[in-house]
């Protein structure tokens, strides 16, 4: 169903492979906090060499899930196995699994050069090995010269980076990275995203990173699980869930959606119809809805994928056409974003690509406007 | 200028309280540490006489300074006070440590009781206290009482008027002031530090040699400068639980200032202290200075 998905160039697709071995087993993984539910029966297997990025809001279980992967948190329930070790009762002084922490925790009594070295000091690494570790670690982040640094005098881009090269010193089997770039600011946080993905890339390294930020989640992954209060909301690669999400939560968690409901009235192999007591018309959507006619189904609408323009009462009713009245037009210089009251209450979002400089809006505050899209743009959520 | 105005004010008041109750004591102290003693009140000469030409003179006596280091009674007293407290400072970082750490790792809802406990003890009376341990270790005490009926002795141990006493009654007065900033340092540092220690293959121990000791050395030596400093010149506790044999540099200065009135040597003896003294704080506060940068 992906196929009009575009995969990162180059990159094997090992899920689709039902052959394929997983590297990082995660088999029923259940967490209770005083009889709070923060991991529910988690099952996830995770591929050699992806970059799986762990998306959700605070409280969605993702920073659990890491912890448990980390060892810091033991599950109730449910077993984790990397490259075929049960990881259960592993300490995470024994684990080879590394992690980026979300504040760095670059140690502070300590040179940029042996906090990378750290990891190796432990192992009782002879001295020369660790100091050519380190210095490669420190080429591969291109923090060259900045070896005798101690954390406090670098930049927050600067303690990523070291950050990045002490979790990768050791060469971890698998990398756990904790919101890695929140603390960053926008520009710098786009560039080290390329950065990651380019490092992670060149060294092969497996990938786990956890993030509320779903641009980051979108440019980074591989493949991303969206989590919603300790289960897994949907998993696939960034595409995948943004064109075909299984529900309301993943349509409006990542990216921007408009939701209609409606009953499924009848399907050809052209066309699904559904009928909508919101709407004075009915929605179509393309063939191949997995509904049974007569059943109640949720239709989302991506803002850019509409179209908006003035009417006039004269104009004849048609298939996906909503009219409404301009509340509301957001500015975002790249595009702007209109808030369309429809006739019954419900408000719209559609966004228009900003394409020529200083020209007049064609639509305006308060302008009665009709929202059309096409029938593929219409995705049938399947819960 | 405004602004200007009122910060001089705000720094006046901490300026005056130093200089109305350390600096010019000090001068005084100073001032009679270089007179010689003499019948009569104050029992010690002006430094400031006429000559009898008429002009002014300064006399200045250096022989109390002089007796500090050439009678090996007062350089001893010295020493040993300095053993004593540096043992005590040990004592007291050895038990106040595992203490600290264990405060600043329990449960948030438990560390402000636990901190509670630690310096209940103050709001009993000093003299109070260290009496209550004479009652504990004296010859027909508890704690000899106790290890008679238990059978563990036959005779009563001697443990009063004993370094073991000392030791005892120190540490124990002083354990708060190692406590409290050993915690204070401790309670700051970030976890996610000895987690990515042990993330990075560090076992517990090896964590806490690498990660939390050497952060919490910032709090070691001020817990250890504040127990050393007033340990060295304490006088009541080795007065009521030390032995008679063993003579500590404030024992003296009690002894020369008020049994044998002679105020420029119990004088000089107090300058010399002062300066021993200042040397540690030096050192920690360019250390400090060295670490903020």
């Amino acid at each position: 169903m992906s196929s009009a998905v575009a995969a990162r160039p180059g990159t094997a697709e090992p899920w689709r492979d039902p052959a394929a071995d997983p590297f990082l087993r995660i088999e029923g993984v259940t967490k209770r906090f005083d009889g709070f539910v923060a991991l529910d029966a988690v099952t996830l297997p995770i591929y050699r060499g992806e970059l799986f990025a762990l998306l959700g809001a605070s409280g969605s279980g993702k920073s659990t899930l890491l912890r448990c992967l980390a060892g810091f948190i033991e599950p109730d329930a449910g077993r984790i196995v990397l490259d075929g070790q049960d990881l259960a009762g592993v300490p995470p002084y024994e684990r080879p699994i590394n992690m980026m922490f979300q504040s760095y925790a670059l140690f502070p009594h300590m040179t940029v050069a042996q906090n990378i070295g750290f990891g190796l000091r432990q192992e009782g690494a002879p001295k020369a090995l660790i100091a050519d570790r380190v210095a490669e670690m420190l080429a591969l982040v291109q923090m060259e010269g900045f070896g005798n640094r101690k954390p406090a005098a670098l930049s927050g881009g600067q303690k990523a980076r070291v950050a990045l090269a002490r979790a990768l010193a050791k060469r971890p089997k698998l990398l756990l990275l904790d919101e890695p770039l929140s603390a960053l600011d926008k520009n710098l946080r786009e560039a080290t995203q390329f950065e990651l993905v380019n490092i992670q890339e060149r060294t092969g390294t497996t990938f786990v990173i956890v993030t509320h930020d779903q641009e980051e989640a979108m440019t980074m992954a591989t493949r991303l699980a969206v989590m919603d209060r300790g289960t897994l909301a949907q998993v696939g690669t960034p595409g995948e869930v943004y064109e075909f999400p299984n529900s309301r939560f993943t349509a409006e968690f990542l990216g921007t959606a408009n939701i209609l409901e409606g009953v499924i009235e009848a399907a050809d192999d052209q066309v699904t119809r559904i009928g909508s007591s919101e709407l004075d018309f009915d929605i179509l959507a393309e063939a191949g809805a997995l509904k049974p006619i007569g059943s109640r189904a949720y239709v989302a609408i991506r803002p850019e994928r509409m179209r908006i323009e003035r009417t006039d009462p004269a104009t004849p009713l048609a298939d996906n056409r909503l009219v409404g009245r301009v509340r509301d037009i957001a500015y975002f210089g790249d595009f702007f974003m209109y808030y369309v009251v429809l006739d019954s209450g419900k408000e719209i979002r559609v966004s228009q690509p900003n394409l020529r400089r200083m020209t007049a809006r064609p639509v305006d505050w308060d302008d009665r406007v009709a929202v059309t899209w096409d029938a593929e743009a219409s995705m049938v959520l399947p819960e | 200028m405004k602004g200007r105005l009122g910060r001089a004010i705000v720094l006046a008041l901490p300026w005056s309280w130093m200089a109305l109750f350390f600096v010019v004591p000090f001068l005084i102290v100073l001032t009679i540490a270089f007179a010689e003693p003499s019948e009569g009140l104050p029992p010690y000469t002006p430094l400031l006489r006429w000559s009898e030409e008429g002009g002014p003179v300064i006399q200045l006596n250096l022989a109390n300074f002089r007796l500090f280091l050439e009678d090996p009674f007062y350089l001893e007293a010295g020493l040993r006070s300095l053993r004593v407290a540096a043992i005590s400072a040990t004592l007291c970082l050895l038990i106040g440590y595992p203490m600290a750490l264990a405060i600043a790792r329990a449960p948030e809802r438990w560390r402000a009781t636990l901190l509670m406990l630690v310096i209940l003890p103050f709001w009993t009376s000093f003299l109070l206290r260290i009496t209550a341990w004479i009652g504990i270790l004296q010859d027909q005490g508890w704690l000899n009482s106790a290890l008679m009926a238990l059978g563990v002795i036959r005779e009563p141990l001697r443990l009063l008027y004993t370094d073991f006493a000392l030791y005892i009654g120190i540490t124990y007065c002083y354990l708060p002031f190692m406590v409290l900033p050993l915690y204070a340092t401790l309670s700051k540092l970030d976890p996610a530090l000895l987690e990515a220690a042990e993330d990075l293959g560090a076992r517990p121990w090896r964590a806490f040699l690498q990660v939390t000791l050497p952060l919490s050395m910032p709090g070691v030596v001020a817990g250890f400068l504040l127990v050393f400093i007033p340990v060295v010149g304490e006088f009541v506790i080795p007065e009521l639980l030390g032995g008679p044999g063993a003579q500590l540099i404030g024992r003296v200065l009690w002894t020369e200032f008020f049994q044998n009135r002679d105020w420029p040597l119990a004088s000089a003896l107090a300058v010399v202290l002062l300066m021993i003294l200042v040397a540690p704080i030096a050192l920690f506060q360019a250390r400090a200075a060295r670490e903020g940068r």
